[in-house]
């Protein structure tokens, strides 16, 4: 049992152990932009986690990537138009609002409204069926 | 009466996108250069590294650029299709040694053989970036004009060869 806890207890410090990310940023607007930038780009080698999670080559070079770019001035929409051009727009974890995610976007508010629509209409129902038993008896 | 059909109809709908799912391999994220000219690159040689490897070889006909590193398994075990490939077709297979170490990947070519007719070597990865790699091996089908047309993620196969590749390089090459 106090192994169990003991594991337990080591799987929460592994988070923060997982990547090590040398990279720091001279002035802390910059370090703040690289950090945003890092966590909105897809690690496309290992697909679960951005690119300041994970330690893979390609991570790696991608965060420099994001270094570089800002140490040479670049603007946050340069540097994500950079990836997708690259990368398409699979890297991003937020994508953008345009024709072909719509479904991906609206979807969900799409099924919650039907579902309260038939809730609504069941209860109704329900409640119509009810009285006319009342009335009958 | 469709008070029993809708939820069938919902049923079948949410089995084909699911079905759908199951046949897509999420690993494989289809490239935005596809239809666009090879990025703009100068790297040196592997086996001649004071000579250039540049954009300009991979214009003037149909060409294979082949990605590929001696850390990566299934590059290697991709290599012998290559091998087979090179001696029996003849399009021009160029390689593009992707955050490798010298001197491994030339032992590793001495040991294997080489199926390429010239290699660049991208030792930091930085115009990997460029052509969007993400996890080797991969294969872009080049045009004439030196556009990319297609690409193959995963190691190429027999199979793949047969089916897929072949005929895309015949059209390739019927459009000049």
């Amino acid at each position: 049992m106090k192994r169990a806890w003991l594991f337990l207890a080591a799987l929460l410090v592994v988070p923060a152990a997982l990547a090590i990310d040398t990279n720091h940023l001279p002035t802390p607007a910059l370090q703040a932009r690289y950090e945003q930038l890092t966590h909105e780009f897809r690690c496309l080698v290992c697909q679960g986690e951005d690119i300041a999670a994970s330690n893979a080559f390609l991570a790696v070079d991608l965060r420099n990537q994001v270094r570089d770019m800002l140490l040479a001035g670049k603007s946050d929409r340069q540097i994500v138009d950079f990836m997708v051009d690259r990368y398409g727009e699979f890297v991003l974890y937020k994508p953008p609002f345009q024709a072909n995610t719509l479904a991906l976007w609206l979807g969900p508010f799409a099924l919650l409204l039907i579902a309260l629509v038939s809730v609504v209409w069941i209860v109704r129902r329900r409640t119509a069926m009810a009285s006319e038993q009342v009335e009958q008896s | 009466m469709w008070r029993y059909l809708l939820p069938l109809v919902v049923l079948a709908g949410l089995i084909g996108i699911f079905w759908r799912g199951l046949h897509t391999d999420p690993s494989r994220v289809p490239s935005p250069l596809i239809g666009k000219a090879v990025p703009d690159f100068s790297l040196p040689k592997l086996l001649e590294p004071e000579e250039a490897f540049s954009d300009e070889q991979l214009r003037g006909q149909v060409s294979l650029l082949n990605v590929w590193a001696t850390w990566c398994f299934e590059c290697k075990a991709e290599h012998p299709v290559l091998m087979q490939f090179a001696a029996k077709h003849d399009v021009p297979l160029y390689g593009f040694d992707y955050r490798d170490d010298r001197e491994k990947a030339l032992a590793w070519l001495d040991e294997a053989g080489n199926p390429y007719d010239s290699i660049a070597f991208d030792a930091t990865g930085d115009v990997g970036i460029d052509w969007g790699v993400y996890g080797a091996p991969e294969t872009f089908l080049i045009d004439a004009n030196g556009h990319i047309r297609h690409k193959y993620i995963g190691p190429l196969t027999p199979a793949r060869i047969q089916s897929d590749l072949l005929p895309r390089i015949e059209k390739l090459r019927a459009e000049r």
